[in-house]
């Protein structure tokens, strides 16, 4: 096994060009892992953690830029009010060692359906920035997962960043796991206000191929919300309206039967944890002015 | 009824005294601080029995400095690495090593071809092959070895081994196992349970009759029935199974191993090796935890093969994958019972039924049949009583020892039917327990009197007497003095599942009883070597035994006991090996027993010769020497009035005092075939448990709030030890009862063999656990004392258990419980 470790992103790249088959290593809390238990074999690993600009973030209109190489500990430590759902998700990815190495990007690379990240960043809104020595180019995160474990880059690409919107309004993220703390998801549900664009969007992880947005839910609530007024009021959703897009986030799952949890349990709970994720966030609305805007 | 203590009253509050921090030689450990200055209330030499002094091993164990056999190394050493079965059942059509054996770096490839004397082993009857013969019997069996100069070339190597497999139906529940053309997994068996069993796949059946259970049933007026299953629990031990074998000039092999019982690996060994068992010579390793699953063979046999072959030393090591197919489990079982009671609540008859899964070997399934059976009704007195508890032989992976070994599950059900009944009775579940709780005085359902004290309805007493933890744990306040919610108190944890919503508690109980020490005739028997010299002008104490440290605590147990025997502050504990007496295992709550019991044995032999010494040499000079009542204390020998005759350095010289001795537990019989009557165990252990918990019952989610114990230790020889014995076995009783499963496929296989999927406790599962310990003395056990490993683990479960119940109110009949048991279906 060819261990590499470029000093550059261009070199990075170069590298990734000249061996499509080299692995790139962030955080490696899902690569080693593979590789103790024999899973997988590389012949190259890439190691990614020496490029300095992958290792930042920073704030940009409207959103910010994660570096590829930035872990959990820093998204939650420095973005909880920018990014609230992400760095929630951030919070429940495995444990404090895992916290400090694992890295958003490395979830999206391995874009397993359980991965924490995803649900947020459909909800937030996002998109990719994968290059490859031919350039680079980017990819709303909807259309990054393409499978179990299959996502949008080419083989010569790498992800150089992601780039999440900040919140303009209150964001949830809740999973649900057997164990208190250190659990992959059974599955999880964010929900993101929008108050600017009078929208909600909502995503659901573990309980399909790929992580999704429920978007027959989001438009039945977004028109929910705006027949009733209630972005100008504050008034909450009627509880059958709530209830009816909890089924429908439900009713957009394809969830399997596995070792952490039955098909049945997992749209269950998807349900549950939509409900409850819609009323705290509309509960931690900011009260309406008297000219109907949010303060 | 009640039973008030007798004895000395419950230890808490404990005060801790702080230990000393000096560097010494591993193994050895250090005296306590302050020798020279002890205060007035410490006994005759402090760090003696019934302080919590410190652990030996402690600070390296936290630190990450302890050496695990998994760390052994030797400059010379290849890596061993065994190729196992895919299938669960599979004929071996061919095995072809060629391949393998040309990989470069490559030292021996072994098959069962390669054996050189004899290719079974096992526990209690030799059923189990070293290397598959001609057919696999589980996921996992071991086919042939690889020795290698790196691991990772070993494990390519086992790849090329090309072995041809024709798949053969799987048995892998009772049905299928007795059905009548069901394939019979042993059809060689001759052992000593062969003859008597109702069908060749039942490993062994053990029933227990007292009183008319028949006639009984018209004097009850309230029967409640129950079926019950409970899964299969890993013992999730942290170091997983490794060892290093070197070959020796004189044709035999050294083994370093972490392992439960040196000698019994020893008595399986040498046959297997077709060596003198004196040339099978065993030091433990470092040992990350045990709790049953290091009792059978699993690295020893093949390291020292590889070993022997190549002439070189052979380390092994599992990962944690392998580890699950690489150790036994805790028997699976289903469990039907039928209690019978008046409508005072007055219990008349259980009748109980066992069905243990004991997989594809017969391991340890014989003795836990014996256990299930025999405490099948729990600690209750029962009139009229028909159990019966079998294991199986099937196609799942093999089970044997885990932390209350067959006592685990009985009282899961037998626990769950105490409830049931209450509320058949409309009586509080405590006090149905209480009216039927077994006493001093009592006879078990095998006949055996209980004649020591057994204070269940005080156990009980006490944790039900706790006042409650607070509800709504999670309210908290938030900077701004806004309310907040801490997520760590709530189900779910950070996940953020809950923040409130949907939570309800609830409140459960349990009591179970547990056997100590080896049972049914079995010779128990623990030696202990103490040498006692002056070195550099101080008394030492020296005391070497083969009991093999597992995290229990017994390093520390010793030294304590000699300094309180011997009056002597420096005690050094030898490495365990096989070059002294068997120890007997560190298993069935036994050692502080058997193992201590030993140490103190052997302490008062060279206390005696001390004496007789001191007497002969300075006996004219001083009459002090012929009062009765002589002391140890502080390095010299005092009168029974205080005073000082001469130090142990006077009386002893140049000539240390060295006695190697060993130390028996009363016998025991083996139950009756038919009616499973017989003096079959030497002591019984209890404990009680409350269970708070909170339950989102919308998710299914739970978190146990406090977990509160009550234990009676007969005499609590380090306290700290013994709480974290309690809050140990609690807490695998916790796991049981809402996490921990190893999946097994209807093909056999393992579904969720790592830790990413088999759950155990976090510490944000692990409740507070208040614990609160009785000294009832047993007059048969050395101070008094009782074992203390398993009893936590059997009430935990079903307390935890009740308050789900209670919470939800589901009916629960199995455990792990999980979530979806809580919200989908009925």
């Amino acid at each position: 096994m060819e261990f590499l470790r470029p000093a550059t992103w261009r070199e990075a790249l170069a590298v990734k060009a000249a061996h499509p088959e080299a692995v790139p290593l962030a955080g490696g809390t899902d690569l080693m892992v593979e590789i103790n238990f024999d899973r997988r074999r590389p012949e190259i690993l890439l190691d990614l953690t020496r490029v300095p600009e992958l290792r930042a973030w920073r704030a940009e209109p409207g959103a910010v830029r994660i570096g590829a190489c930035v872990p959990y500990r820093t998204v939650i430590d420095r973005m909880a009010a920018e990014l609230p759902a992400l760095a929630q998700a951030a919070r429940t990815v495995g444990s404090p060692q895992i916290r400090n190495r694992g890295t958003v990007a490395g979830n999206l690379g391995s874009a397993s359906p359980a991965g924490d990240a995803h649900p947020a960043l459909l909800a937030a809104g996002a998109r990719v920035e994968v290059a490859s020595a031919r350039g680079t180019r980017t990819v709303p995160v909807e259309e990054f997962y393409l499978g179990p474990k299959r996502n949008a880059l080419a083989p010569d690409e790498l992800i150089h960043s992601v780039v999440v919107q900040r919140a303009t309004g209150p964001q949830q993220f809740a999973k649900v796991g057997s164990r208190n703390a250190m659990v992959i998801a059974v599955c999880a549900v964010a929900l993101a206000l929008h108050p600017d664009t009078r929208t909600v969007r909502t995503a659901v992880g573990s309980a399909a191929p790929t992580p999704l947005r429920a978007t027959g839910a989001e438009e039945f609530l977004t028109g929910v919300l705006a027949e009733g007024d209630h972005w100008a009021t504050g008034r909450p959703p009627p509880p059958a309206a709530a209830a009816r897009f909890a089924e429908l986030v439900a009713a957009a799952c394809s969830p399997i039967d596995d070792v952490r949890g039955s098909a049945d349990y997992r749209r269950h709970a998807v349900r549950v944890l939509a409900r409850r994720t819609l009323d705290r966030a509309w509960r931690a609305r900011p009260r309406p002015t008297p000219e109907g805007a949010p303060a | 009824m009640t039973v008030e203590p007798t004895a000395a009253p419950a230890a808490e509050p404990v005060i801790e005294r702080p230990a000393a921090r000096t560097a010494t030689a591993p193994g050895v450990v250090p005296p306590p601080s302050g020798l020279t200055q002890r205060g007035d209330t410490a006994p005759d030499t402090s760090g003696g029995v019934g302080e919590s002094t410190q652990r030996p091993d402690g600070v390296l164990k936290v630190t990450g400095e302890f050496a695990y056999a998994s760390d052994l190394w030797h400059r010379d050493m290849l890596w061993g690495h065994t190729l196992r079965s895919p299938h669960a059942h599979a004929e071996i059509r061919s095995l072809d090593v060629a391949e393998a054996l040309a990989v470069p770096g490559v030292y021996a490839v072994l098959t069962h071809e390669d054996l050189p004397a004899a290719t079974h082993y096992g526990l209690e009857f030799a059923d189990q092959p070293v290397l598959a013969v001609d057919r696999v019997r589980y996921q996992g069996e071991a086919v042939a070895l690889v020795a290698a100069d790196h691991p990772e070339t070993a494990r390519r190597a086992a790849e090329r081994v090309r072995v041809e497999y024709a798949p053969l139906p799987v048995v892998h529940d009772e049905a299928s196992a007795t059905a009548p053309d069901a394939p019979v997994l042993h059809p060689e068996r001759d052992d000593h349970h062969a003859p008597f069993v109702p069908h060749p796949n039942v490993v062994h059946r053990q029933p227990v009759t007292s009183g008319d259970p028949e006639g009984a049933e018209a004097l009850a007026e309230v029967v409640v029935r129950g079926e019950y299953t409970v899964g299969m629990q890993d013992q999730a031990f942290l170091g997983p199974e490794s060892g290093l074998a070197v070959p020796a000039e004189d044709g035999g092999i050294d083994l370093y191993v972490a392992t439960q019982w040196l000698h019994v690996d020893q008595r399986q060994l040498a046959p297997v090796l077709g060596l003198p068992p004196e040339r099978v010579r065993l030091t433990l390793g470092g040992v990350g935890g045990a709790f049953g699953a290091r009792e059978d063979l699993s690295m020893q046999a093949h390291a020292c093969l590889l070993a022997l072959r190549t002439g070189r030393p052979v380390k092994m090591v599992y990962n944690r994958q392998e580890s699950f197919v690489g150790h036994v489990h805790r028997h699976p079982a289903t469990l039907a019972y039928e209690h019978g009671a008046t409508r005072d609540g007055q219990l008349v008859y259980v009748k109980g039924r066992i069905v243990l899964d004991g997989g594809a070997y017969a391991s340890s399934s014989p003795a836990v049949v014996g256990n299930a059976a025999s405490l099948g009704v729990g600690p209750y007195r029962v009139p009229h009583v028909a159990m019966e508890a079998l294991a199986l032989y099937t196609n799942n992976p093999p089970c044997g020892a885990m932390r209350g070994f067959g006592a685990v599950q009985a009282c899961f059900a037998y626990e769950t039917q105490m409830d049931r009944l209450a509320a058949a009775l409309g009586m509080d579940p405590v006090e149905l327990r209480q009216r039927n709780a077994l006493a001093q005085g009592d006879l078990m359902p095998t006949g055996q009197p209980v004649d020591s004290p057994a204070p269940v309805a005080e156990l009980l007493r006490r944790v039900r007497a706790r006042p409650l933890p607070p509800e709504h744990p999670w309210e908290a306040v938030g900077a701004g003095g806004e309310p907040g919610v801490d997520p760590r108190e709530l189900p779910g944890g950070l996940a953020n599942s809950s923040q409130g919503e949907g939570i309800v508690r609830g409140v459960g109980y349990g009591v179970g009883i547990k056997n100590v020490g080896f049972s049914e005739g079995f010779d128990d028997y623990s030696t202990a070597r103490v040498r006692l010299a002056a070195v550099a002008g101080e008394p030492v104490v020296t005391v070497h035994t083969a009991m093999a440290e597992v995290g229990q605590g017994g390093v520390t147990v010793h030294a304590q006991i000699a300094r309180t025997e011997l009056g002597v502050s420096q005690v050094s504990i030898l490495p365990a090996d096989t070059s002294v007496g068997s120890a007997g295992s560190t298993s069935a709550s036994r050692q502080t027993y058997m193992t201590g019991g030993a140490v103190r044995n052997t302490c008062l032999a060279v206390r005696a010769e001390l004496l007789r010494r001191g007497r002969e040499r300075l006996g004219a000079a001083q009459p002090g020497w012929h009062e009765p009542g002589l002391r140890l204390r502080d390095g010299a020998v005092v009168t029974a009035g205080g005073a000082r005759l001469a130090s142990l350095v006077e009386v002893l010289g140049e000539d240390a005092i060295d006695l190697e001795l060993e130390f028996r537990h009363r016998p025991t019989q083996p139950f009756d075939r038919e009616t499973g009557q017989g003096f079959g165990h030497v002591q019984y252990s209890f404990c009680a448990h409350r269970a708070v918990v909170d339950v989102d019952v919308e998710l299914g989610l739970v978190r146990v709030v406090e977990l509160a114990a009550a234990q009676d230790v007969g005499r609590a020889i380090n306290p700290r030890a013994v709480r974290g014995q309690i809050h140990g076995g609690s807490t695998q009783g916790l796991g049981l009862a809402v996490l921990e499963e190893i999946l097994v496929g209807p093909d056999g296989t393992i579904r969720n063999p790592s830790f990413t999927d088999y759950l155990i406790p976090t510490i944000l599962d692990v409740p507070p656990m208040p614990v609160d310990i009785l000294e009832l003395a047993d007059e048969h056990a050395p101070y008094g004392l009782r074992g203390v490993g398993e009893a936590p683990t059997l009430s935990a479960t079903p307390a935890i258990v009740a308050a789900i119940r209670q919470a939800t109110g589901r009916a629960l009949a199995r455990v792990p419980v999980r979530p979806e048991h809580l919200t989908t279906g009925p």
